[in-house]
């Protein structure tokens, strides 16, 4: 653990209240004392909960499940980022040591007109599955899994699939983007397809119609700042949007 | 189909790489035009290539061109710019921007309208005269003279220093536009992308120096 083991923080956090996502939002300020250094940012939000529930106030809502920064549930846009003030880790793998006693934390939903906040800092991340259902899988004959290394795929090729079938799909990219796009979510999906022998039969298709379905649901349009790669917690590259983008072209011009 | 594909997000960017990577063109060549002042022949040198770049039918045509790709790359923004705008009604009230990108990448809007502006105000100091309303006679050559024109124009400090501005401005835009472009286009690599940024931060440093130089040497009488 960290040199700040075993000390606690008092914190004032502002919070973004909204009671439904036609209701106006707004911040509400809470003075936190004795929260430990080794509580994660989501413990710290259990605690405060807890004094809310006892104090018979309504809890703050906010999407949480595995808690292991594996699931992609968590979000929370902390003092102007996605996932807080550390790279790489999502809200659930932040740890209250990265934060200083008497500091006050802003905590907002993912803003963006595709993901409407349900309630407080949860929001509605259906637009992604809706573009994972346009096209975003492969058809395959179910059955007996195949013997490993039946279908020999080049080791660059593998990796370059593996990094982008890292994504979890928490919407990071699309809070941290000042155009609120969410190319970087969806490059990853059409790339992790596009690498292997598996995804060729849908590959043209597939990338013209997760391209559309990303572009009805709202979502802004890439202007190559970066932002999303340098908040992506699973560390998505950029790469993935240049590849979308010859895929696309390459399935409009063929 | 293809038409489906420049409604799509990818060939609204698409169209500002390509229109962008032609005006980086265009830099190229007027810059080196420009040069042509560092000859430091009162001109002489200088008026060949403009009487040359203004009266050549296959350059007016460029020219045509020119403003057709300009316009789109302005209107296309501007377009994006509301689209973008749309796809987050409500802000964030606190944003650490520097944190994950850096600030001229989230600016080309700002530093474009700037160059806009620029453009218009540098359009009247020479093209106008040069195309429309005519130049201060001809130079020893027998060349129109727009030399004098930049002689009379880059007098006045305010000029030299809107210019100098200004040129800071496009050194910012092209900071981000040239790569940027290039990633736009889906040619990304992992040996020749780190090669591309180089160059583009080379680029964009030297075109908007050497552009900046000219008012500046000639305000101080180096160049005459």
């Amino acid at each position: 653990m960290g040199s700040g083991h075993g000390t606690e923080l008092n914190l004032t956090l502002k919070v973004w209240r909204q009671k439904n996502s036609k209701a106006a939002g707004s911040f509400e300020t809470h003075q936190l004392t004795g929260i430990s250094t080794d509580m994660s940012f989501l413990e710290m939000f259990d605690v405060l909960n807890e004094k809310l529930i006892s104090e018979g106030k309504e809890a703050i809502a906010f999407d949480h499940d595995c808690r292991e920064g594996i699931c992609g549930m968590c979000s929370m846009y902390i003092n102007g980022r996605p996932h807080g003030p550390k790279q790489g880790v999502t809200t659930c793998q932040l740890h209250m040591r990265s934060f200083k006693n008497g500091d006050t934390i802003v905590v907002e939903p993912w803003r963006s007109a595709a993901f409407p906040v349900i309630k407080d800092l949860a929001v509605d991340r259906s637009a992604f599955d809706r573009i994972i259902a346009s096209g975003g899988y492969i058809s395959v004959n179910t059955g007996n899994a195949q013997d490993a290394n039946n279908i020999l795929i080049p080791k660059t090729d593998a990796d370059e699939a593996f990094g982008a079938a890292a994504c979890i799909g928490c919407g990071a990219c699309v809070a941290a983007c000042k155009n609120s796009s969410a190319m970087l979510f969806v490059s990853a999906k059409v790339s992790q397809l596009a690498l292997l022998p598996q995804g060729q039969v849908e590959r043209k298709e597939r990338v013209k119609k997760m391209v559309a379905a990303m572009d009805e649901e709202g979502f802004g349009n890439c202007t190559n700042t970066g932002a999303c790669e340098a908040e992506c917690p699973k560390g998505i590259s950029l790469e993935n949007i240049a590849r979308m983008n010859r895929e696309l072209m390459g399935a409009t011009f063929k | 189909m293809s038409q489906g594909f420049l409604k799509s997000s990818i060939g609204k960017k698409f169209v500002m790489g390509l229109t962008g990577l032609f005006l980086i063109s265009f830099l190229v060549v007027h810059c080196f035009i420009n040069c042509l002042i560092f000859f430091n022949d009162g001109g002489l040198t200088f008026n060949i290539g403009a009487d040359f770049m203004a009266h050549n039918w296959l350059i007016r045509a460029g020219e045509l061109v020119l403003f057709f790709g300009l316009i789109v790359h302005v209107i296309q923004a501007l377009l994006l710019t509301l689209e973008n705008k749309k796809a987050r009604p409500i802000g964030y009230a606190k944003i650490d921007g520097a944190a994950n990108s850096s600030w001229y990448s989230r600016s080309m809007g700002l530093l474009g309208t700037l160059l806009l502006m620029f453009l218009i105000i540098h359009l009247v100091h020479f093209w106008v005269k040069s195309r429309f309303t005519g130049l201060p006679g001809e130079d020893a050559n027998g060349n129109e003279n727009l030399y004098a024109v930049m002689q009379e124009t880059f007098k006045m400090a305010w000029v030299v220093v809107l210019y100098a501005l200004s040129m800071i401005s496009l050194a910012y835009h092209l900071l981000h536009g040239f790569q940027s472009a290039f990633q736009t286009l889906g040619l990304n690599h992992k040996v020749y992308t780190p090669i591309i940024k180089k160059a583009g931060i080379a680029f964009s440093i030297l075109i908007p120096f050497i552009f900046a130089l000219m008012p500046i040497l000639m305000f101080l009488g180096i160049i005459k």
